[in-house]
């Protein structure tokens, strides 16, 4: 990659590296992209890594029968500690789910430019990883198969959900967060769907993409009424993001758990999900470039620029973390200060400690360019911050369930096989539905980065 | 004459290289009177919807409806759920304990808005439509690639074959294409 | 032996349809039911006569015939003239067939199943076609009301009366009966538990021979050979074993028995009763008399090493008693003063104003130096503190002459016994918080002499026929008797136990034994009142009683229970001045027979503290190892009965396992440690250091626990565990204490050595956290504290205004129902746990899912100890632990009218009623357990697996019908017994009136002996509960979460004598 600029250029401004490299043209990112799904056989890589993902999500179909045939009793739950891994898993998948959501939603209204490469397989991303989170609030119900109750239909006995509880506010913001992250990414594929299907070198192509492309034509009219709806969808999508998890962190701060019942919750929890979501980008978007070659669409200035956003969001974090702990102290209720210390000296604390580093230490190293610019530590740095995430969620949610109110009836929280087993299904699940997309649709938005090289183009003019 | 050529004829298309010239051409195709006109294009080209006269979309009003309706929905059916024809007493809190009712509020707004757009546009934009004429040239395929299209339809009261694909040459166009209705 | 399960299993079903068929008479009132079913059952019984044809001479017969002529060899046989008593024996009900001349096809069934009898050794079983539970409706029954019928649990040298609750013949819950003094309308946890042994899938079914099934009529049959030697020799070899006797019909038909025989001798065995109390009679009156006790009299009580709360005859009726003395209502009620010494906490001792943890050896030393004290003795100094301890104690005491009460600890030797006696009559106690009476036991003797003298003659090959009713010795006796090997000397043995247990297999004989609920018979109380025991419900399964088993050997063998009893009482009646005929009717009505309580006798004290030899007392730094029966499972008796075994026990809170008890210091020198497990924490699971206690010559492995407040040099070793043959509940559980048990040292026992083996057992233990963290849970004050500031429970809570709110609060305008706990009345007895289990049909999880946290106990009842600990860690030693203030607090479900738990539930399963219950609706919830995560006081029981028992048909039939049977994934919680707050409505709303105060009752409360709990509407200014909540003691558990809990509680206020203040 060439950051030195040309000779004659400028020396004292260091250019921005690209976020295209240059000497692209309409057709070249056309074909480039495309190819990927309409010519390249998959490679052994690909059916492999599809292979073992797959042999994943069968762990959780088993893990999943065997939770319907005894009940969640195979979990480590128990009184007093009645939420465990499913919750956290739940949290931690749909905090991953914003940074989609985020890039391609509030980075378009600001206009950023470098947005454009990743914004398509991060929504993917978001899409698979509320796939991945939806499971939990429904398996880790008792009676899973009643658990359409939560849903306000006119039943024969004449009876509503509960509205005051935060569960039913998650029902509401997850399954819209779920539907509008399609529309908006089905809208963002159309003009490329249309790409594929004039490109199709199969009838079962033709016959496919010709369905989902729904006609398009690509007529001014189209563009047209395409780009406000797209902007508005925007519009919308940023506000609803911000608003999933603040309702997800209500499912605590509405309760009177010490250690759930705080203010702070909501901006802290949206920050942390933004904050995990843009590790998992990387954690997706590293090897990704590598394997299909797209390093000239997703240049280090996107890697640079989510490593930035990780800092940043992880900062708002850590300053979560201390607020707690000074709310508890200087609010001086006997219950939170006692928490506190918990976190400090109980018998979780490693996972405190741990979650410290992995969450505040550690991404420090990307204050240093030279960190944010070594592809390898910026990888190893988003599996830490998504591990940090997840020992977050579990602080969060199994130890202050561990000690609360009654002495008496405290206990402990052990996971069983069939926690790790559901734990690591997903992560299958997450993983083969990211294969497949690579295989099936354009990971990159093809007519946005047409639009990139129209504009190069006019840049190297002037 | 011009009647079944109405009919078998869809119109005539240009073919161009870059987004500076379609613009040019649509402009130039205005100024020479055409009314049905239609430009193809595989992104968004700034200015060519004004270029072809085409000035606002329905689309956000169409948000505006959807987004009003799912908040009333939201917050009424809340409001009919616990306060009319199922209270309870739940934990002593009021039956409109309306800032509990908030958050499905909003989320039910930005639902309803967020559909209404989508479809809203589709629906706009006659989509899904399946076929269409301009489909038939071969070299259309492009236009989800790297060509520019401008089509002048044939029921144009200017339209006339000849007369209008010497225009589309005179403004550089790249090729004309015959658009025929049958395929 | 053969496994006989498949057969018992199938047989057990079938017993429970037997169970519907019969169902009726059940249900006709008292004595014609009793009456009816008897006959109508076993008529076989009545039909005995010598016969000279058995199923062993049919078999004979049909031998080597097979095909044709085996029909043919049939139909000869079938003109036999024994046939028809055979007959009679088996089917008495086709016997009516047989009667009237049958068809052929009948015939050929009678004899299909009478051949399949012969050769599956005798579980024939009447068809079951007529399952018609009614086709006319007894009179005194209304389908869903339940019926009561008094009758009464007998219990060592006591009889608890009880009211059964009876849904269409099937009892389902036991109450107290308010006229019987021993209950007086209370029961036990063990009471209360004993109604799931009635329903125990694992009970004997039939009787066996050499683990062979036989019919009761094949015994029968038998019994007249067995006694056929003995007879030669005017019963010479013939003994009688039993536990201690308090049927004056069973006493009665056994010395009919022994005057038959007299040569028979008739001995007892109890292995959790000490002979202390009955040879200190004779020691101190030179005769056996019985003391009862009257707590509510004494001002001042010293109790030496006495679980009179808890434990020993008539514990229910002393803690009502006590618990008055602890009612406070304003500043200027005064309170009683518990004194107790004893080695290791007990309920008694944590309810004490003083307690003074001591070696039980040394009881007898505190004993005579109190006496010294008082001056009838010769002046014995303590070490230490105790000294100081006793010398307050003593002039407490005196100065409340005629007042106080000193009590001996049922474990204690007759030494101790006695100087109770000599101390109480010296302090003028006699007559008033005391008296003495004949005794209760029909034929007291000192047990441990009586099996002393069964075994040398079982050595010397002198037993030909023992009988042992009941009881389990080869488990229970002192390991030097060797009972096992002696036995097998025993030519015929018959064991009558309600199990196939230890002793059952090694005896010849087994009989299954009916539980009290099946069977007729009659029982001492405490105080000697008699109670008719009648059966509810004919026996499950082919079960008989003593009465049957030693009517068997009479000369009227086969005579039923009701019979004897009905003999016996023929008799007995007349010096009541009331025929049998007149009384028979009221005495079951009430559950007691008038005019049999002892009058109080006067006997002469012939004893002097002086007279006695001088005590070398062991030395003080010698560890002693004591034995006691455990709290839940008893002496082992009550192994397999699962709501005893996951009741934790009242100060361990261990459930599922027995534990050597060790002291806070002693484990610290030992270091015996205790480890919190990551799977269930502090509410769970617990490893804890196993040792080897190798004691009297013999070895136990045991799981160590700390228990804070025990005796330094103490080791506890509870008994009743360990058992190797006792069901699928009760088998291998805990260790057996019996194995180092000898009988020179039953009950403490000196020079034994333990050892550390360096692995650790997992213990399930409900509550494992034992300091409050300085939260305003359970708030306690000295009597000199309340007296300056009755309010003191208000100081640390911040209860928020009722107006801070800026919603306008529900109001409940009709019945507001609520409960107030009295904390200074609550003694931690738990028969208010098992009483709730009882009604609302909690399951069992079993020790593997109460180690995860998930037992189901809709109340519990939490322990909290006055220790500074950093640690919270018993086994991690620090002094304040040595002998901590304890208290207990029973926490169901608090019932908040701002309930966190209703505003997080999704789907509205737990709403609130008119009435401010807070109600769950289980069809509603779909189980996401936020509520519970919700819930500050963690009441709520989640079923996180299936943990409800749908197949077993037994306890179909124990269930309450009136409460939902929850099943997998639903959460549950007290309900404030709603459905029975409804029974009463109903009721109420038929005669258009209010619901008096008192009228419901709910299952805890009414349990409870010592009215710690009180129910009502708190609407009401008059009720009984308002005026509790009134009180300026009344608080409610962290009050500052503003969640308005309905159950209240009273501040616990101990009486503590000022001068050991200063100590």
């Amino acid at each position: 990659m060439s950051t030195t600029p040309p000779p004659g250029d400028l020396p004292e401004i260091r250019r921005l590296d690209p976020v295209l490299e240059p000497g692209h043209t309409y057709a070249s990112v056309t074909d480039k992209i495309a190819a990927v799904v309409l010519t390249q056989p998959p490679t052994t890589g690909w059916i492999v890594g599809f292979a073992l993902s797959f042999t994943v999500v069968m762990v959780l179909f088993i893990s999943l029968s065997w939770l319907i045939i005894k009940g969640v009793g195979i979990w480590g739950i128990n009184i007093p500690i009645g939420w465990g891994f499913a919750i956290v898993n739940f949290v931690w998948w749909i905090g991953i789910g914003h940074a989609g959501t985020l890039i391609s939603a509030i980075l378009f209204l600001l206009n950023q430019k470098w947005r454009t490469s990743i914004n398509r397989f991060a929504e993917a991303m978001t899409l698979f990883a509320v796939a991945c989170a939806g499971i939990f609030p429904l398996i880790h119900t008792g009676r899973p198969w009643m658990a359409y109750y939560m849903f306000p239909y006119p039943s024969t006995m004449g009876i509503w959900p509960q509205f005051r509880s935060p569960l039913i506010w998650d029902v509401f913001a997850v399954s819209t967060y779920g539907t509008v992250s399609l529309l908006f990414w089905f809208v963002g594929l159309l003009p490329d769907l249309a790409t594929l299907r004039d490109r199709a070198k199969t009838r079962a192509q033709q016959v496919i993409y010709g369905i989902l492309s729904m006609g398009w034509r690509g007529s001014a009219h189209h563009w047209h009424r395409y780009q406000s709806a797209y902007l508005l969808l925007a519009g919308l999508a940023t506000p609803l993001v911000l608003s999933v998890h603040t309702v997800v962190s209500f499912d605590f701060a509405v309760a009177i758990v010490p250690g759930w019942h705080t203010t702070i919750f909501p901006p802290y929890f949206v920050a942390g999900a933004i904050y995990s979501g843009f590790a998992m980008v990387l954690t997706l978007a590293i090897p990704l470039r590598k394997a299909y070659g797209l390093e000239d669409f997703i240049t280090m200035r996107h890697l640079d620029n989510m490593a930035k956003v990780m800092l940043a969001t992880g900062l708002i974090v850590a300053y979560g973390y201390f607020i707690e702990f000074f709310m508890a102290f200087y609010s001086n209720n006997k219950f939170d200060v006692f928490l506190a210390q918990q976190r400090l000296h109980g018998p979780y604390a490693h996972f405190y400690y741990a979650l410290i580093l992995c969450n505040i230490l550690t991404p420090q190293l990307l204050w240093f360019e030279k960190m944010r610019r070594n592809v390898a530590v910026l990888f190893v740095m988003s599996l830490v911050v998504n591990t940090g995430m997840w020992l977050e969620r579990f602080v969060i949610v199994v130890i202050s369930l561990t000690r609360d109110f009654m002495p008496s009836a405290w206990g402990r929280y052990l996971p069983t096989f069939w926690d790790y087993s559901t734990f690591i299904g997903t992560i299958g699940l997450f993983v083969m539905l990211i294969f497949l997309f690579v295989r099936v649709l354009p990971a990159i938005a093809i007519a946005e980065m047409r639009e990139l090289v129209h504009e190069q183009s006019d840049e190297e003019k002037s | 004459m011009k009647k079944e050529q109405g009919h078998d004829i869809y119109g005539l298309m240009g073919e161009f290289l870059t987004p500076e010239q379609i613009l040019h051409a649509a402009a130039k195709a205005r100024e020479a009177g055409y009314k049905y006109i239609s430009a193809y294009t595989p992104f968004p080209v700034e200015g060519l919807a004004h270029a072809i006269g085409f000035p606002r979309t329905g689309v956000p009003f169409l948000t505006l409806i959807g987004g009003l309706g799912g908040g009333l929905t939201g917050f009424g059916l809340q409001y009919w759920c616990s306060v009319i024809t199922y209270p309870l007493n739940i934990g002593g809190r009021p039956l409109n304990s309306w800032p509990a009712f908030i958050p499905v509020t909003f989320e039910l707004t930005i639902l309803g808005a967020a559909t209404f757009a989508v479809i809203g546009m589709l629906a706009l934009n006659r989509l899904p439509q399946p076929y269409h004429p301009v489909f038939n040239v071969s070299r259309f395929a492009h236009a989800s690639s790297d060509r520019f299209f401008l089509c002048i339809e044939s029921r144009d009261a200017k339209f006339d074959l000849a007369g209008t694909a010497k225009f589309l040459q005179s403004i550089q166009a790249h090729h004309v294409h015959e658009v025929s209705n049958a395929e | 032996m053969l496994d006989v399960s498949p057969l018992t299993d199938d047989m057990s079903d079938q017993a429970n349809h037997k169970e519907f068929r019969i169902v009726q008479p059940a249900q006709d009132r008292r004595a014609e039911r009793g009456h009816k079913h008897d006959d109508e059952d076993e008529p076989e019984d009545l039909t005995v006569r010598e016969s000279k044809l058995d199923l062993a001479a049919v078999r004979e017969k049909l031998r080597e015939k097979s095909g044709k002529q085996y029909w043919r060899t049939l139909e000869e046989l079938a003109d036999h003239p024994h046939f028809t008593d055979l007959l009679h024996r088996e089917f008495p009900r086709h016997a009516a067939e047989w009667d009237d001349a049958v068809d052929r096809r009948d015939f050929l069934k009678l004899m299909g199943a009478s051949l399949a009898l012969a050769g599956l050794a005798g579980c024939g079983l009447p068809d079951q076609t007529h399952i018609v539970p009614y086709v006319k409706q007894p009179d005194g029954v209304v389908l869903g009301r339940p019926n009561f019928f008094a009758t009464a649990m007998p219990f060592g040298a006591d009889a608890v009366g009880v009211l059964v609750e009876s849904h269409e013949g099937r009892p389902t819950k036991i109450e107290g009966n308010p006229d019987h003094p021993s209950s007086l309308g209370a029961t036990s946890a063990i009471v209360q538990a004993s109604i799931l042994n009635l329903y125990d899938p694992d009970r004997a079914q039939t009787t066996l021979y050499t683990g062979e099934i036989r019919s009761w009529s094949a015994f029968l049959d038998a019994a007249p050979a067995m006694t056929a030697n003995v007879k030669a020799t005017n019963g010479a070899g013939f003994r009688i074993l039993t536990g201690t006797v308090t049927s004056p019909t069973l006493a009665w038909q056994i010395k009919k028995l022994l005057a038959q025989y007299p040569q028979a001798k008739w001995h007892q065995w109890e292995p959790a009763v000490c002979d202390g109390a009955k040879e200190g009679s004779k020691l101190a009156f030179g005769r056996y008399v019985n003391t009862v006790y009257v707590p509510g009299k004494a001002n001042v009580i010293l109790s030496l090493d006495a679980d009179f709360l808890a434990s020993g005859p008539g514990h229910i009726a002393y803690a009502r008693q006590f618990a008055r003395r602890r009612k406070l209502e304003g500043t200027n009620d005064s309170l009683n003063r518990l004194y107790v010494v004893e080695p290791t906490p007990s309920v008694t001792g944590s309810n004490a104003d003083h307690r003074l943890p001591l070696r039980a050896s040394d009881m007898e030393l505190f004993a005579r130096a109190l006496a010294g004290k008082l001056g009838i003795g010769p002046a014995v100094a303590l070490q230490g503190d105790a000294e100081k301890w006793l010398e307050t104690v003593a002039k407490d005491l005196q100065s409340e002459h005629g007042n106080s009460l000193v009590i001996a600890g049922e474990y204690q030797p007759a030494v101790v016994y006695a100087l109770a006696h000599a101390i109480n009559a010296s302090l003028g106690n006699v007559g008033t918080t005391l008296y003495y009476t004949e005794p209760v036991e029909a034929e007291p003797t000192n047990n441990l002499d009586s099996l002393r003298d069964l075994c040398a003659d079982m050595n010397a090959g002198k037993v030909d026929l023992l009988l042992i009713l009941g009881g389990n010795p080869v488990y229970d006796a002192p390991h030097d008797f060797d009972f096992t090997s002696k036995l097998k000397r025993v030519h015929t043995s018959i064991h009558l136990s309600p199990y196939f247990d230890e002793t059952s297999a090694y005896c010849k004989w087994h009989i299954s034994e009916s539980h009290y609920l099946e069977s007729w018979s009659d029982a001492r109380a405490h105080d000697g009142t008699i109670s008719i025991v009648q059966p509810l419900i004919s026996p499950l399964y082919y079960t008989k009683s003593s009465h049957d088993l030693v009517a068997a050997f009479s000369d009227k063998p086969g005579m039923p229970a009701f019979e004897s009893l009905r003999a016996y009482w023929t008799e007995a009646s007349t010096p009541l001045g009331m025929s049998l005929d007149a009384g028979w009717r009221k005495w079951l009505n009430d559950g007691v027979v008038g005019g049999t309580k002892y009058a109080p006798i006067a006997p002469e004290l012939k004893f002097s503290a002086p007279s006695l030899p001088t005590l070398k007392p062991a030395p003080a730094d010698q560890v002693e190892y004591v034995f006691r029966p455990d709290p839940t499972v008893y002496d082992g008796r009550f192994a397999n009965n699962g709501w005893l075994q996951e009741l934790p026990k009242p100060l361990t809170k261990l459930t599922w396992d027995n534990a050597a008890l060790v002291s806070p210091k002693f484990a610290h020198s030992m270091d015996l440690a205790h480890k919190v497990v990551a799977r269930g924490g502090e509410h769970g699971q617990v490893r804890s250091t196993v040792v080897d206690i190798e004691l009297n010559g013999s070895k136990v492995t045991a799981a160590a626990w700390t228990l804070p407040g025990q005796a330094e040099n103490t080791v506890v070793l509870p008994l009743g565990y360990g058992r190797s043959r006792s069901g699928y509940t009760g088998t291998n559980k805990g260790f057996n204490a019996y194995v180092v048990r000898t009988s020179n040292a039953l009950w403490a026992s000196f020079g034994g050595q333990m050892t550390a083996t360096g692995d650790s057992y997992p213990l399930a233990c409900t509550q494992y956290h034992f300091n409050m963290e300085g939260r305003s849970i359970l708030s306690t004050a000295t009597l000199e504290e309340y007296k300056k500031n009755p309010a003191f429970a208000h100081e640390h809570a911040e209860m928020p205004p009722k107006d801070m709110s800026l919603y306008k609060e529900f109001a409940y305008p009709g019945y507001a129902w609520g409960m107030a706990i009295d904390l200074n009345k609550c003694n931690g007895c738990n028969a208010c746990v098992v009483a709730c289990q009882s009604e609302n049909n909690i399951p069992v999880v079993g020790k593997d899912q109460v180690m995860r946290g998930r037992e189901m106990h809709w109340i519990r009842i939490d322990r909290y100890y006055q220790a500074e600990s950093a640690t919270n860690d018993p086994a991690s030693y620090n002094p304040s632990l040595d002998n901590p203030q304890t208290f207990f607090q029973p926490v169901p479900c608090q019932q908040c009218e701002n309930a966190p738990c209703e505003q997080v539930c999704p789907v509205g399963a737990t709403v609130h009623s008119a009435e401010g219950l807070n109600d769950m609706v289980y069809n509603r919830c779909i189980g996401t357990r936020y509520c519970s995560n919700n819930c500050p006081y963690k009441v709520r029981r989640f079923n996180f697996l299936r943990f409800q028992d749908w197949g077993t048909p037994q306890l179909k039939l124990m269930r309450n019908p009136e409460v939902t049977v929850r099943s997998r994934g639903v959460m549950e919680k007290c309900t404030y017994c709603v459905q029975r707050i409804n029974n009463v409505r109903i009721d109420a709303e038929k005669q258009n009136r209010p619901i008096r105060d008192g009228e419901i009752v709910t299952a805890c409360e009414a349990a409870c002996p010592s009215e710690a709990i009180v129910f009502g509407n708190a609407n009401d200014p008059n009720s009984r509960v308002a005026k509790s909540k009134k009180q300026q003691r009344n608080y409610s558990i962290l009050g500052e979460l503003n969640s308005r809990p309905r159950t209240t509680y009273l501040a616990a206020v101990r009486n503590l004598n000022a001068e050991l203040e200063k100590a």
